[in-house]
Parts: C-alpha cells; structure tokens; sequence
C-alpha cells in the first residue's frame, strides 16, 4: 500500500516535472500505432474479404451432388444467417434447331449473398448491375449462347420440357470464377422454374450449393457445425478456400499490413528501451537517496514498477483513443477508395494494446529498473558508484522473449515474425559491431579536423558504448524507415509487375487435337499471337505406393478432392516461367517417355508425397504407375494455366484428349470472342477479367492501407530518434556549459554537437541502408515471393535522410541545451 | 554516568581492486561516539573521511571490522537491514545537497517520513522548514532556490525524521563563507537543541573545530584523535 502510494505521488511529481515525457511519448505513439493499424487493418481487411466473399457468392458454401437438407437453412436461420440456393447443371439449350450446352443455373431470390450480378441489354453491351434474378419464365443467358443460337433479347428458347423468354444478356455472376467447373456458357432461370424443366432426375450430374452469409462469428460458428456433421459427398467452401488467386492476393496484402504493423512496434520498443534507460538514469540519484533514507531494495522496485504499470495505462487510454480518432481519419480520407461499406471497428486492439505496452515495459524497461534497484547508497558520496552492471544475457532473453511474444500476437505469422526479428537482430549486432569500429576510427581522426569536428567527434569516441547505443537506435530507427519508405515501394510495385496489364484474362479448355492449327489461325489472323497450348489428360489417381489413396487420410477437403475427382494432368518439356521447382530436378531430353510426374507443392502436403513415392492412375482406362521426380511451387496468382502433375513428353501423348490455352483480350477486342465461339461451338471460354480486376482492387487498397500505415510508423520512428537525442541532452548539457564557461563561442559548441550527430547519422544512416536492403531481399524472396531488384535510391536516402535527420533534430533538440547559460546548468550540477 | 555509545567502529578496514593490486582506502580504523557527542572526521582530499563516512553510516560495508549503530552491528546485516537501520537511526547532509529536483521544498523534507508511512508527514515537514526559515519557500523546486537555500531544505530533511546520528558531508563545501557561517550555526543550534548526535566530514579546520572532538585521517590511517581546537 505504501509503495502504490509512494508511486502514485511520484508518477504525479515526475509527470509534472517533464521526467516522464519520452517515456511516455513512445508509450502513446506505440499504442497510437498498433490500435490505429489495428482498428483500420481489421475494418479494411474485413472489407477485403467482402470483397473476396464476392468469389463465393457467399461467406460460407456448402456444394452437394443431392439437395442439400432443408434443416441445414433452419439452422442458419436460427443463427441469424441468410442463405439462397444454387442448383448448377449442364444441359442443352435449344432455340429451333440450334442447340448449344450451357451451365444452367436455378437461383433462389437471395441470390448472390455477396457481390453483385451484371446483366447487359445487348451482347458484350456494356453491362449494369442488378439486385434482381430473373422472374418465373425468363432467363439470363451469356452473350456466347446468343451468339451460337442467333438469338436476341425477348426471344424463346427450350431448356428441358419448359420454354423461356431471353430478358437479360448475362454478363458476370460473382461465383462464376470459383474454378474450372462451369466452363460452358451460363444460363440463369429462377429456381422455381427447376421442376417445370424435368431435367433433374434420379442421377442427374447436378451441384447443388447452399449458400450462407451473415456476421464473421456465426459464419464461423456454423462453418465449425457443418464441418463436423456434413455428410461425405458434401463440400465446405469459405474464403479461404474460395479461389487460390485471391487467397494469394489477400495473403500478401495481410503481409504488408502485418510488416508496417511490426515496424511501428520494433521501433516504439526501441523507443522504450531509450526511454526506460533515460529514465533510470535520471531517478539513479534519487534512488541511492531513498535508499540512504531507508528505503529497501524491494521497496525501490515497486515503486518503479508499479509507477510504469500506471504509465502504460495512461498511455493505452491516451494513445488508444489518438488511434480510433485517427483510423476514423484515415477511413474518412480513404472513403472514396473503400466504396463498400466497412463493418464497424472492433475492440479486439484494446487488450491488445494493454499487453504488448505491458509487453514491452517487462521485457525492455525491467532490465534498466532492476539495475536501479541495485543502486548503490553510496552513490550519494561519490558520483562514481554505479550500480553493477546486469548479466546482460539474461536481460536480452527476456526482451527478446517479450518481443518474439508480442510479434507473435500481433501476426500470428512465425516466418514473418523470426525474419524480421532475425533481420533486426543481425542489423543490431552488426550495427554494434559498426559503432565500436566507429568510435575507434573517430578517435584517430579527430587530430586533422578543426576544433568544432575535433569536439564533437571526441564526442562520439569518449562517449563509447553511449555512442555505440546511439548508432544502434538511430540505425534501427533509419533502417525501418527506409525499409518502409523504399523498398516497401519496391515490394508493392515488384507485386503489381507481377500481375502486368497483359496478364492472360480468358483461357481457352476443351480443344480438340484437330482444332489446334485452326484456332492457331484464327487467333493469329485476329491479332491474339500464337500463345503456347497445354495438352490435357483427365485421370484419377487409383494408389499411392501401392495403397489406396483414401488410406492415406489426405489433408483437408480440397486434398480429398485430388483423390475423389479426376484431375487434369498435362506435360511439358520445360518447366512452366511462374513454377518454381522446391524438391527433386527437372526433367532432360533423355527422360523423354520415362514413368515420372511433377507435382505442385498444394499436392505434396495435401496426400502427404515425397520425392520417390510412386502414383498410379487410371488414364482413360489405361493404368499408368509414375515416380515424383520433382516438387514445384506454382504461383497461382500469375493467371497462366498450370497444373498439380506435369509428365514428361513421350509418356501420354497418344492420350491426348484436350488442349487449353490463355489469351490476353483487350476490351475492344471481347467482341471477336463470338466469332472464334461460332467457329469453334466446342471450345469453352473462360473469362477471368473480373477477377483479375477484384485482385487489382485489392492490391490498389493494400497499397493505400500500407501507406497510411506507414505515417504511425514514421511517427514512432520520430519518437526513437527523439528518445536516442534525449539519452545524453543531460550530459551534453553540463558538456555544453563548461565549454562555453571556458570560453568557447555558442557556435563552436553547436558545430561541434552538428558534427557529432552528423557523424552518428552518416554512419546510421549508411548501416541502416545495408539492413533495409538485406531485409529487403530476405522479405521478398521468402515471404512475398517476388523477385527483389535492388534500389540504389535506399543507399542515397540512408545516407543523406541519415546525416540531414540525425544530424538536424539531434542540433535542434539540442539547442536549448547549448542556450542555457552556463552558470544555470553548472549550478543545477 | 555517561551517555551511552550510539556508533562505533571496531578496526576497520577498506581496500578495492585496482590495476596495480589490492588499494587500501581505510586501514584500521577505531571509533566510538556517545549520544550528544559532535564528532569531525578530517583530513586532506584523498585521505578517506567520505569513505568513512559511508562504511559509518552504513551505505557501504567495510573489509574487514565491525560498524555498530544503535548496539546493531551493520556488517552482519545485508543491504535491506542496513537500509532498515538507516530509516531509523540515520540523517544525512550533503556537500551537494541531494534535493530531488523533481520534488519542491516541502515534499523534499517530506520523503524520509513518507519512506516511513509517517502520517503528520505535512505538517511535521512544515515544521522543520519553518525551523530553517524557509516557510515561505516551502512550495518552490530546487533550482527556485539558493544554495544556502537548498542546504536549509537538506538540513530540515535530515533533522525532520529525528535521526539518532546526523551525517553531514561537507555541509558548507559549496557555500560562500557567510552562507557557510550561518548553515554550519543552524547545524549546531538545531543538533544542541534536540542533543543528537554529529558525524561531520570537513576538511574546514574552523568548522572542525565547533566539534567536540576530532579524528584526522592521512591516506587512510588515524593520525590524529582527540578534542577539537576548542
């Protein structure tokens, strides 16, 4: 009680007095940053996956070959969810004696969940979006189907034993793009119309898909409910699963959020770790005093403690509600960007805040503290008595245990998290082992330079490991701007080159081997080049190393469907540009017709396989037993065709059924597609624009959101600077005094101090540039998989940004140390 | 009868680690001081008096000896123990005063009672300043005050938890002579007024003097013991 009183008094009498004021301010900009990154990533990664629901149609998708039970939509409606019904289906379309087949698809009034329809009045016309299915008697068909049977808007067709009136040209459906199922031309009736059709009997190979939406947590609940009863035959899709581009897209852009996030708290912990030492040697005295008074060393202790513990809550109150007001901020300037409305911001970063603030103090103030602790009272005597040195191991454990567990908490992501710590890590080492190199280098050059740079870089050299703490902030602070700053830059526009205006937006499947050098005419003749044809095999898979597949337990639904359905094999001499190999070796000219397969790594973990193991299929009645010779990494989102099991040539190639290919279509040139559709009716196009567009879409947000994102961060990389100027205004100040008492000018004290910041700054700035880069380079390759070019502007702006800041706000913040006349100071001493 | 002995030191010794070998600060050192006594430890710069002091007053502990306070010896005690003993028995002065600069005048006096759980700690505080003549500046921070000023506040914080012993370390070294005169008259009238004890270091053969009795050091041996001057 006495301490909690004591401590209160002080955190009173230090709060007035200014004492606190660094310590405080990396608490609040700390706090400011990660609620403010947190409110916002969690409102707009919400609205990211909006947006990627849209690929579902829905939050949750359940897809049946049999009705799916009505007590499943009972108990969505008990939870609060809506849902609508899809029923997809091929079938022929007739209009007189034309016919063409096309994916019917029965929809239920609340169809689509999420996103919304486009319909057009004409053919490839420009299209508008609609709230509304077709009514009782009419449907929605794809411009392609028009095109085929020579319809227009308001004509009938046959589907089944029912006639229909063509209303609407349909132009895009949300769930459209969810794989390579519906490649045939869409139709839409309203699901009433089913039974009217007859078409669906006992047998017919139809999907039907329940389809549920309503708030993240009874989505989540019902997922887990339907997981755990669904019957076999019965797949679950979520976002997650709902389409891997998007997956890929909406993964990187978290990564971004998550690294600027990380950033802001690495740099408020260095902030911290400056303020708890500052703020250590500023009560050493008064310490060694109270001690001389009587106080014990547990005593000292916990009014520290419990002092800083009532300083992290006034910063989380403080800095939390900076952060909500400026995440509104942000949202209110981003709302022209953000067109869909974002759920509220939760609460969830409040907790949060409290314990990586609490986080922090533990594991980067306590060291510092329990030094004091051990102040000795002597010290009062003789200003020489220092407190023993702490067993340094055991304090950075502790700090980098803290650090490790709030990096952790925030991203969840342990790859991201031990690189950037490992990066910072090897960035600090190596900056210490820079600054001592310094500090002895200074110490020989001081002799050829004038009186100014001879004082400020004895400065740097006298000061020693204080100098050396110094370079190590000031590196680190530098080091995560410029990372930020430059190759942040780089990162996002390495991303988007990744997907460059001309990626392929319409794939062409179902090729026979005789329509390859007609089609290859056509496309030439229409200004489509001569784009390389994939040859395609459908197999399944029958045993692995000579056990049934299922035995093997694959993991996850979308594995289970690697043994259940059959798969698109293909092959190829070379391996494909975005394949990346992982294990094993690509195949030479010699292994021409050898029994080998290379598999995408999703395969490998998904049934478990390595190098060696031995695949038996069923290729259209032949049996075929293969060997992985390789393991690939496909990029998924690089929009060319690809596939889980590449072969070798020579094995299939009298197997061939099918070609495909991908095109590259600009908008003028869509409306070509109907004739290259009249000339070949059995080619199936495949458009994927639209969702080439919604990962555009998520790239340009998560781009934005980063840069914003970036603006808490160099806030907190201020504050560390700030905190790396403050750790020795106390001593620079008496320095200052008893230069200008002996009789240097106010000028040569402030060139002298210009000189020993700008020599700090240089070199920060020059190891901060190797750091970023390295990070840089670690960052790409490893967790974005992009290929990183290096940026000679992150050398310029390290060095200059480096010397200029450093150099400028250390002069500036510590001019009024200069000011003080001397005999002010020297009597304060 | 006499006044029983209140500190008292039984052969002590001090020797650091140092380049050239083991240092011996303080060598053999006895002492003992009765309740009511003044006693001046003097000597030249470098000869041990502070670090006397500090093994005396418990804020380090020696080599080899014993240091009693109160009847308890000090090295069988550790660092909290000694602390305990201080809180209780020990005042202090300081050559540089020792106020928090944080704290104003008041709250500076304030401190040893709060380390107490003292409850009058206010009052009793304005008491001790109104004693030294600064109720008027009882509200005002370190660096509003004087170096007379902030030796009166050190001085009402050393007396304000009625110390057994008062420790003054060169209370008038960084005072001008007739600041000095009066802070070391104000020393003595308050010690004589409530009959404590006094344990001064100076190397001021003046100040020395107004003790009554003296123990001059040289490199850390006694050289001298007896009556002060007069």
């Amino acid at each position: 009680m006495q301490a909690l009183r004591f401590a209160l008094r002080n955190l009173w009498r230090d709060l007035k007095s200014g004492e606190l004021s660094v310590l405080l301010l990396a608490l609040i900009v700390a706090v400011l940053s990660l609620t403010a990154v947190g409110f916002f990533t969690s409102r707009v990664s919400q609205g990211v996956r909006a947006q990627a629901a849209e690929v579902l149609a829905a939050d949750l998708r359940l897809e049946s070959p049999t009705p799916v039970p009505q007590s499943y939509f009972d108990d969505a409606a008990r939870r609060g969810l809506l849902s609508a019904r899809v029923l997809t289906f091929p079938t022929a379309i007739f209009s007189g004696d034309l016919s063409q087949l096309a994916a019917l698809n029965a929809v239920t009034a609340n169809y689509p969940l999420r996103g919304r329809m486009r319909i057009a009045d004409a053919p490839f016309g420009t299209a508008r979006t609609t709230d509304k299915i077709p009514g009782r008697g009419e449907t929605w068909i794809d411009a392609r189907i028009i095109a085929q049977l020579k319809l227009t808007l308001g004509s009938m067709l046959r589907i089944g034993a029912a006639s229909f009136r063509v209303t609407q040209v349909l132009d895009y459906r949300p769930d459209q793009g969810t794989g390579f199922v519906n490649l045939a031309p869409a139709a839409l009736i309203n699901y009433d119309d089913i039974a009217a059709t007859q078409l669906i009997q006992p047998g017919s190979r139809a999907t039907y898909a329940a389809l549920f939406a309503g708030p993240t947590a009874a989505v989540t609940d019902f997922r887990e409910t339907l997981s755990k009863s669904k019957a076999p035959g019965e797949r679950l899709r979520d976002i997650e699963e709902s389409s891997r581009q998007l997956n890929s897209a909406i993964d990187r852009a978290g990564r971004f959020l998550n690294l600027a996030s990380l950033a802001s708290v690495l740099l408020a912990a260095v902030a911290v770790v400056m303020g708890a030492r500052r703020y250590a040697s500023r009560h050493i005295d008064a310490v060694a005093l109270m001690k001389c008074m009587g106080a014990a060393q547990q005593f000292v202790l916990a009014i520290s403690v419990i002092e800083l513990t009532l300083l992290a809550l006034i910063a989380v109150a403080i800095g939390t509600a900076l952060g909500f007001i400026a995440q509104s901020g942000l949202v209110w300037l981003l709302r022209s960007l953000i067109p869909s409305e974002l759920p509220a911001a939760s609460s969830a970063p409040l907790p949060i805040a409290l314990v990586t603030v609490l986080a922090m103090l533990i594991g980067f103030a306590l060291p510092p503290l329990l030094q004091l602790k051990s102040t000795p009272p002597a010290r009062v005597l003789r200003k020489t008595v220092t407190a023993p040195p702490l067993r340094y191991g055991v304090s950075y454990i502790l700090a980098l245990a803290a650090l490790f567990a709030i990096l952790w908490s925030l991203v969840r992501d342990t790859e991201l998290v031990l690189s950037v710590l490992a990066g910072v890590l090897g960035v600090g080492v190596v900056l210490t082992l820079a600054g001592f190199a310094l500090v002895r280098l200074t110490t020989r050059l001081r002799g050829g330079v004038g009186v100014a740079w001879r004082y400020g870089l004895a400065n740097v050299s006298r000061r020693g490991s204080g100098s050396v703490v110094q370079i190590v902030a000031f590196g680190l602070g530098l080091m995560v701007l410029l990372l930020l700053a430059v190759v942040r830059g780089d990162l996002l526009a390495d991303w988007r080159r990744s997907l460059p205006a001309n990626v392929p937006n319409n794939f062409l499947v179902n090729i026979r081997p005789e329509q390859r050098a007609a089609l290859q005419e056509f496309l030439q003749s229409h200004g489509f080049g001569s784009p390389e044809m994939f040859p395609m095999v459908r197999a399944r898979i029958t045993a692995i190393n000579g056990e049934s597949p299922q035995s093997l337990k694959p993991r996850g639904d979308v594995a289970r469907g690697y043994v259940e359905r059959e798969q698109n094999l293909t092959w190829s001499a070379n391996i494909m540009d975005d394949n990346q190999l992982v294990a094993g070796s690509w195949w030479t000219a010699a292994d021409a017709g050898k029994p080998l397969v290379s598999i995408s790594s999703e395969y490998a973990e998904g049934l478990h396989l390595k190098l060696g193991d031995k695949l038996s299929f069923d290729v259209a009645g032949e049996p075929l037993t293969v060997t992985v010779a390789s393991i690939r990494k496909i990029r998924w989102d690089s929009f060319r065709p690809n596939f889980f099991l590449v072969f070798p040539p020579g094995l299939l190639d009298g197997a061939a059924g099918t070609y495909m290919t991908s095109l590259f279509l600009t908008d003028l040139q869509r409306p070509s597609l109907v004739d290259l559709v009249r000339q070949f009716p059995t080619i199936s196009v495949f458009d994927v624009d639209a969702i080439l567009k919604q990962i555009r879409g998520i790239m340009d947000r998560a781009s934005l959101a980063v840069q914003y994102v970036f603006l808490f961060t160099l806030a907190a990389g201020i504050v560390v600077l700030l905190a790396a100027v403050q750790s020795t205004r106390d001593e620079r100040r008496y320095e200052s005094a008893m230069l200008r008492t002996l009789g240097a000018s106010r000028g040569t004290v402030l060139q002298g101090v210009a000189a020993e910041f700008s020599a700090l700054g240089f070199l920060s700035g020059t190891l901060a540039a190797f750091g970023a880069t390295g990070v840089g380079w670690l960052l790409a390759r490893r967790l974005f998989s992009l290929e990183y070019t290096l940026d000679p502007w992150v050398w310029v702006s390290g060095l200059v940004c480096g010397t200029i800041l450093v150099g400028l706000s250390g002069t500036l913040a510590t001019r009024s140390v200069v000011n003080t006349p001397p005999i002010v100071t020297l009597r304060d001493e | 009868m006499q006044d029983p002995i209140v500190l008292e030191a039984k052969n002590v010794s001090k020797t650091v680690p140092s380049p050239g070998g083991a240092l011996t600060i303080l060598a053999d050192v006895s002492l003992s001081v009765r309740t009511g006594e003044s006693l001046a430890i003097v000597g030249a710069s470098g000869a041990g008096k502070s670090t006397l002091l500090a093994l005396l007053a418990g804020l380090d502990s020696p080599s080899t000896g014993r240091v009693l306070i109160a009847g308890v010896d000090l090295t069988e005690l550790d660092e909290d123990g000694r602390a305990a003993i201080r809180g209780k028995h020990v005042g202090f002065v300081f050559q540089s005063f020792h106020l928090i600069p944080s704290l104003t005048a008041i709250e500076n006096v304030m401190l040893p009672l709060e380390l107490r759980a003292q409850r009058d700690a206010r009052q009793a505080a304005a008491a001790a300043l109104e004693r030294v003549g600064l109720t008027p500046r009882a509200e005002h921070y370190p660096k509003q005050l004087s170096g007379g000023e902030q030796q009166r506040v050190a001085i009402a914080r050393a007396f304000v938890a009625q110390p057994a012993v008062l420790f003054a370390d060169e209370p008038t070294g960084n005072l001008d002579t007739a600041t000095g005169q009066r802070i070391s008259d104000l020393l003595f009238d308050l010690n004589r007024a409530r009959s404590g004890t006094l344990v001064l270091v100076t190397h001021d053969r003046g100040l020395a003097g107004r003790c009554n009795r003296l123990l001059e050091l040289d490199a850390g041996h006694t050289v001298n013991t007896g009556q002060a001057a007069n």
